[in-house]
């Protein structure tokens, strides 16, 4: 393996090299896109379909955790871009110590979906044998607020059974597309952190400087995707029907 | 075209500005605009994926080449969302459930 930065027998320049490096890249960020974008269609068609059902589903996630998450993602967002920057500028201990920041934002991001996904499951609200829209407001248990958001929810779902009887098989509908969606994109951070954990090792050992730099500048271009995504995920998943709850 | 490195601060102050899109998209979800809350969500959304593919992802300072590949991939997206979106929002085929009690001979299954 060539790991320095040499220049390979098929190109002229190390320049025409590296943008080649980026353009592969983006060709396979390009199948990303539209990968998710399926996932996308899917929401959209969907949520034009029962627009009653999605919003109360959309209304039954935790707002606060959805925006710190958006938060820390942009944040490693911030210290990725500082890493490749370190690294183009040869400094090589900032980018050990930036690659680390992004890795443990992206566990703090892991860490908080998986608290936001137990708190679905404590709902009923994993798509199943077990999904009830409606358990929260049954069973009015602690865990699952206080009285008076149970109270505007119970409201909303009774409003929403008027105009869609089948309320409960259509908010369960939303909700496989939020455990899909959102599940897909924490695996492509799974898939990151790992990468990181890769350019860490590398980087500890000084591997990364202005002539070679590649493995950062393209681990951060995925990186950022993921961060798209999610900033596509937030507003759609959590925030369109929140004006009405 | 030499490699162009970009300054932290500018990275700084995209951050930011990211940031205070993030606040304003869920200050926005908070208010009633109607069919609008959803359009405003998007825009912001967009602009903010827009930030990152310019100045995180060097989009801006790529080569032509890659450029068009960033474009072409957003295009083949749109194509994708909007043709399928316009299929499902303009078709109105779907019998209503009195059509379907008592369907027209011609749709009815012959056993």
């Amino acid at each position: 393996m060539h790991r320095t930065g040499e220049l390979f027998g098929q190109f002229q320049t190390l320049e025409q090299q590296k943008e080649t490096a980026t353009l592969g890249m983006w060709v396979f960020l390009v199948t990303e896109i539209l990968f998710f974008g399926g996932m996308f269609l899917a929401y959209s068609i969907n949520r034009h379909a029962y627009s009653t059902a999605f919003g109360i589903g959309g209304n039954m996630l935790d707002l606060k955790l959805g925006a710190a998450n958006t938060i820390v993602l942009i944040l490693s967002s911030l210290t990725m871009a500082m890493a490749v920057w370190s690294a183009t500028t040869s400094r090589k201990s900032l980018v050990t110590i930036f690659l680390i920041l992004t890795l443990i934002l992206g566990c703090v991001f892991l860490g908080v979906k998986v608290v936001e996904y137990k708190q679905k499951y404590d709902h009923h609200l994993i798509p199943g044998n077990n999904f009830d829209i409606s358990y929260c407001v049954k069973n009015r248990s602690a865990i699952c607020g206080t009285p008076e958001e149970l109270g505007k929810e119970a409201t909303e779902i009774e409003e929403g059974l008027k105009v869609d009887p089948d309320l409960n098989a259509h908010s369960q509908l939303y909700f496989s597309l939020y455990f899909a969606m959102t599940g897909l994109h924490a695996l492509h951070m799974i898939i990151g952190a790992g990468l990181l954990l890769f350019l860490i090792a590398q980087a500890s050992k000084g591997r990364f400087d202005a002539n070679y730099n590649t493995p950062v500048e393209n681990i951060g271009l995925y990186w950022h995707f993921v961060d798209i995504v999610w900033i596509y995920l937030f507003p759609l998943l959590y925030l369109i029907n929140r004006h009405l709850a | 075209m030499t490699e162009h490195i970009v300054s932290p601060k500018l990275y700084v102050g995209i951050f930011f500005s990211l940031m205070v899109f993030t606040l304003l998209t869920v200050f926005a979800a908070t208010r009633d605009f109607g069919r609008w809350n959803i359009v405003i969500a998007l825009v912001i959304a967009t602009f903010k994926a827009s930030l990152v593919i310019l100045f995180f992802m060097h989009g801006k300072y790529s080569a032509r080449r890659t450029k068009l590949v960033i474009v072409a991939g957003f295009f083949w997206l749109a194509i994708m969302l909007g043709l399928t979106l316009a299929d499902y929002s303009t078709r109105h085929a779907e019998p209503s459930r009195t059509q379907l009690s008592n369907p027209p001979s011609s749709l009815q299954i012959r056993s």
